[in-house]
C-alpha cells in the first residue's frame, strides 16, 4: 500500500473510534445508553494500528474496554450504536453493552469485563486455528490491570509452551480502575519479566498510529516466523474516569498535568498532522471527517428508532440453538 | 449383554467419539501418565497420539479458558480433573466466561466443551479432595451438570455431552469407577435432561444422587424385607433438571426422600423438596426428607469421615421414622464395604 493511503487508511479508523465516542459523550446523558462505558479515548493508535496490521480473518479478543478494538476491527458503527441503545437490531441484542461487544463475523471474538478472563480463551483459539492448519493469529488486548491476575501469567506460559500464534497486547495506562501500578507491582519491569519466557516481547510509548502498526506487523511477523507467541507492551493515557464520560481530573489520584503532556501528541492529532505534512488537501480532509460524521451520526440516529428486542428475547441463546 | 465397569464405560466413550470425531481431544494434569485418570484415559494417547491427548500446567482456570478458545472455534475439547476441588480455581472460566460465551455472541459462537471431575471420599481424602460442588456449578444458567451413577449411563451421558454444543460438566463419583453393569458395546447417548428409575416400588421415594443411588439400593434391600418397596429415581443430569419422573414418583407413594451426595444447604436436595412440594402437597404424607453431607469440612480421620457421610443406614432410619415404623435391628447387616476396595494414597 502506498505511504500516503496507508496513512489516509490508519487516520480514517482512528477518526472513526474518536467521532463516535464523542457522540457517546453529547448523548449518554440522555439516559438512552444505559450501559456502562468504558471509554477508549486515549489508546485508539493502539487498537488501530494492531487491528489494521491484522487480516480480517485474524480474531481478536478484549476486555469491557473495547469500543476502539471493535470498531478498528469492524469498522460497524451502525451495530456499534444500535448495542449501546439494546436495540433488535444489534447482533446481542442489547444483552451485551458496551462492555461485552462481539463480532465473530469479522473476527472481533468477544470481551470479558473481568479483566484476564479472556486471554487464555483466545489461547485457546490459536490452539485450534494452528491445528486447523490456518495462518491466522489470535490477538488479545487487555490492561494492564490484567497482568495482576492469575489467568495472565497461566495463559503466557502456556501459550509460549505450546508456541501458539497469540499476539497479546498490554495497552498500559498505568491505572486499575484508579489504583496505580506502584501500589499494585511487586516488581520493576513487565516486560522484561515477560522477555524470560520463550516470547517475542516489543514494547511502546507512541501514540504515532503508524509506530504501532509498524510494530505490530514486525509481531505478526515473529509469531509466524519463530512459531512463538508475541508480548507487546503499550503506553497510553486514559482520557477519561474509569467508567462514565467525564474527565475526572479533580478526583486528585492524578493530575491534568499528565493529561496536557500526552494530549499534544494525541493519536487523532498526530495522523492529521502527518498527512497533512505528506501534502493531502485540507479540503479533503476535511471532506472525509465529513463523511464518517455522517456515518457515525446515521448510526445513532438508527439507533434510537431501531425497535427494542422482544421480551423473549431474555431466554434465546442461553444454550445453542 | 456384556458387562463392563464405569471406569470402562467412560474410556469406551471417549476413545469411540475421538475415533468418529477428529475435532475431539482430551487434555489435563495426568491424562496421559502412566495411572490414566484411574484407568479412565488408558490406551488413548497410544490409539490418538499426544496431539490429541495430552497433559497440561497446573493451571486449571487457563486450561478451562483453553478449552472454551478451542471450542469456539470447532473443537470438542475434554478438559479432566482428578478432583472436582479443582474446579474452584477454574470457577471465573466456568461461571464468567463459559456459561455466557454463546449468549454473549448473540448465539453465534458454541461452547461443546467437556469438564469432567471427580468426586473423591475415603482413605484420608479430607476436605479438599471430597467435594461435590455441583449444585454450585448447576446454579449458573448456560453450564450443564450430569451425575451418571451406572456403566451405562456413564457412556451415554458422556457421549451426549461430548456431542452437546454446550459446556457440559460430568461429575463422577470415585467409588463407583469399580461398579460393573451392562453396557452396550456400540456407541450410543443418553439425553443430558432424562432421569432414571433405578429400582421400581410402589410404598416411597428416594431421589438419589450419584454415589448415593448405591446406599438407596442397599436401604432398598432393608425396606423390602419389613415390606416396603422403595423406588429410587436418579435425576442424572441436574442442569437441565426434568422433575417429571420424580413427581409422578411421588404422587404415588406419597413419601421422598433426597439422598444427595452432597452438602444440603442452598444444595441441590433443596430444589427437589421445593419442586416435590409444590407438585405434590395433597399427596405427600410427610414432608420431604433431605440426607447429605454433615454441615463440616470432610475431616480425614476415619471415625470423623463416617459420621460426616450420610448412608444407607441412614436413609433406612429416616423411612422408618416417616412411616413410623419401629427401628428395624441392623445389626448383622453388612452394606457395602469400600475400604478392601480402596486403598490409598489413590
Amino acid at each position: 500500500m502506498a505511504s500516503t493511503e496507508l496513512s489516509l487508511a490508519l487516520y480514517r479508523k482512528l477518526y472513526l473510534i474518536r467521532k463516535s465516542e464523542e457522540l457517546i459523550r453529547i448523548h449518554y446523558a440522555e439516559d438512552e445508553m444505559k450501559t456502562p462505558m468504558h471509554m477508549s479515548m486515549g489508546s485508539e493508535a493502539i487498537a488501530v494500528g494492531i487491528c489494521h496490521a491484522l487480516g480480517r480473518e485474524d480474531q481478536v479478543f478484549g476486555s469491557y474496554r473495547s469500543h476502539a478494538i471493535y470498531l478498528a476491527k469492524t469498522g460497524n458503527s451502525d451495530d456499534f450504536f444500535a448495542e449501546m441503545y439494546g436495540r433488535a437490531t444489534a447482533l446481542l441484542k442489547g444483552k451485551g453493552g458496551s462492555m461485552h461487544m462481539c463480532a465473530p463475523d469479522f473476527g472481533f471474538m468477544g470481551t470479558s469485563a473481568i479483566v484476564a478472563g479472556i486471554i487464555p480463551v483466545a489461547v485457546g483459539a490459536a490452539f485450534a486455528s494452528k491445528r486447523q492448519g490456518k495462518s491466522r493469529v489470535a490477538t488479545v488486548f487487555f490492561g494492564d490491570g490484567a497482568v495482576d491476575e492469575g489467568d495472565f501469567w497461566e495463559s503466557l506460559n502456556l501459550a509460549c509452551l505450546m508456541k501458539l500464534p497469540v499476539l497479546f497486547v498490554c495497552e498500559d495506562n498505568g491505572l486499575a480502575v484508579h489504583t496505580p501500578a506502584r501500589a499494585r507491582h511487586g516488581y520493576r519491569s513487565l516486560a522484561d519479566i515477560v522477555a524470560r519466557f520463550n516470547c517475542r516481547v516489543l514494547r511502546s510509548d507512541s501514540t504515532d498510529v503508524e509506530v504501532i502498526y509498524r510494530l505490530a506487523r514486525r509481531a505478526i511477523t515473529a509469531i509466524k516466523t519463530a512459531e512463538m507467541p508475541c508480548f507487546l507492551h503499550l503506553r497510553y493515557y486514559r482520557y477519561l474516569e474509569h467508567v462514565g464520560v467525564n474527565e475526572d481530573f479533580n478526583a486528585g489520584y492524578r493530575s491534568e498535568d499528565e493529561f496536557r503532556e500526552w494530549y499534544q501528541r494525541d493519536p487523532v492529532h498526530l495522523q492529521r498532522a502527518r498527512l497533512l505534512q505528506q501534502g493531502i488537501d485540507e479540503a479533503k480532509l476535511a471532506s472525509m471527517e465529513k463523511e464518517i460524521d455522517r456515518q457515525v451520526e446515521s448510526s445513532l440516529k438508527m439507533a434510537k428508532t431501531a425497535p427494542l428486542a422482544d421480551a423473549s428475547e431474555l431466554y434465546r441463546c442461553v444454550f445453542a440453538e | 449383554m456384556r458387562k463392563i465397569t464405569y471406569c470402562q464405560a467412560l474410556n469406551e466413550a471417549i476413545a469411540q467419539e475421538m475415533a468418529r470425531d477428529p475435532t475431539v481431544f482430551i487434555y489435563g494434569i495426568g491424562v496421559p501418565d502412566h495411572k490414566r485418570i484411574f484407568g479412565s484415559t488408558a490406551g488413548l494417547v497410544e490409539k490418538f497420539g499426544l496431539e490429541r491427548c495430552f497433559d497440561t500446567p497446573l493451571s486449571e482456570g487457563a486450561m478451562t479458558g483453553f478449552g472454551i478458545g478451542a471450542a469456539i472455534n470447532g473443537m470438542r475439547p475434554i478438559h479432566v480433573h482428578g478432583r472436582v476441588d479443582f474446579l474452584l480455581l477454574a470457577m471465573n472460566q466456568l461461571g464468567n466466561m463459559a456459561s455466557s460465551y454463546c449468549y454473549a455472541s448473540g448465539g453465534t459462537l458454541k461452547v461443546p466443551l467437556v469438564i469432567r471431575a471427580i468426586i473423591g471420599r475415603g482413605w484420608g481424602q479430607g476436605f479438599q479432595h471430597s467435594k461435590s460442588m455441583y449444585s454450585v456449578l448447576a446454579h449458573i444458567p448456560g453450564l450443564k451438570v450430569a451425575l451418571p451413577t451406572t456403566p451405562r449411563d456413564a457412556k451415554g451421558l458422556l457421549i451426549s455431552a461430548i456431542r452437546d454444543d454446550n459446556p457440559v460438566i460430568i461429575i463422577e463419583h470415585r467409588w463407583l469407577y469399580w461398579q460393573e453393569g451392562e453396557v452396550p458395546e456400540e456407541p450410543y447417548v443418553i439425553p443430558l435432561g432424562e432421569p432414571n428409575i433405578l429400582r421400581q416400588g410402589a410404598d416411597f421415594t428416594v431421589v438419589a444422587t450419584s454415589w448415593m443411588n448405591v446406599e438407596a439400593l442397599e436401604a432398598a434391600r432393608v425396606l423390602s424385607r419389613r415390606g416396603v418397596e422403595v423406588e429410587i429415581v436418579d435425576p442424572r443430569t441436574i442442569s437441565p433438571f426434568n422433575e417429571r419422573l420424580i413427581v409422578e414418583s411421588v404422587k404415588k407413594t406419597g413419601y421422598c426422600i433426597v439422598a444427595d451426595n452432597d452438602w444440603l444447604n442452598c444444595g441441590f436436595s433443596a430444589e427437589v423438596a421445593a419442586r416435590v412440594a409444590a407438585a405434590c402437597w395433597r399427596e405427600l404424607k410427610a414432608p420431604v426428607a433431605r440426607l447429605g453431607f454433615a454441615p463440616t469440612p470432610c475431616p480425614t480421620a476415619r471415625h470423623l469421615e463416617n459420621a460426616f457421610y450420610s448412608n444407607a443406614a441412614d436413609i433406612i432410619r429416616t423411612a422408618e421414622g416417616m412411616l413410623g415404623l419401629e427401628p428395624a435391628d441392623l445389626s448383622g447387616e453388612t452394606f457395602y464395604d469400600y475400604e478392601h476396595k480402596f486403598k490409598g494414597p489413590f
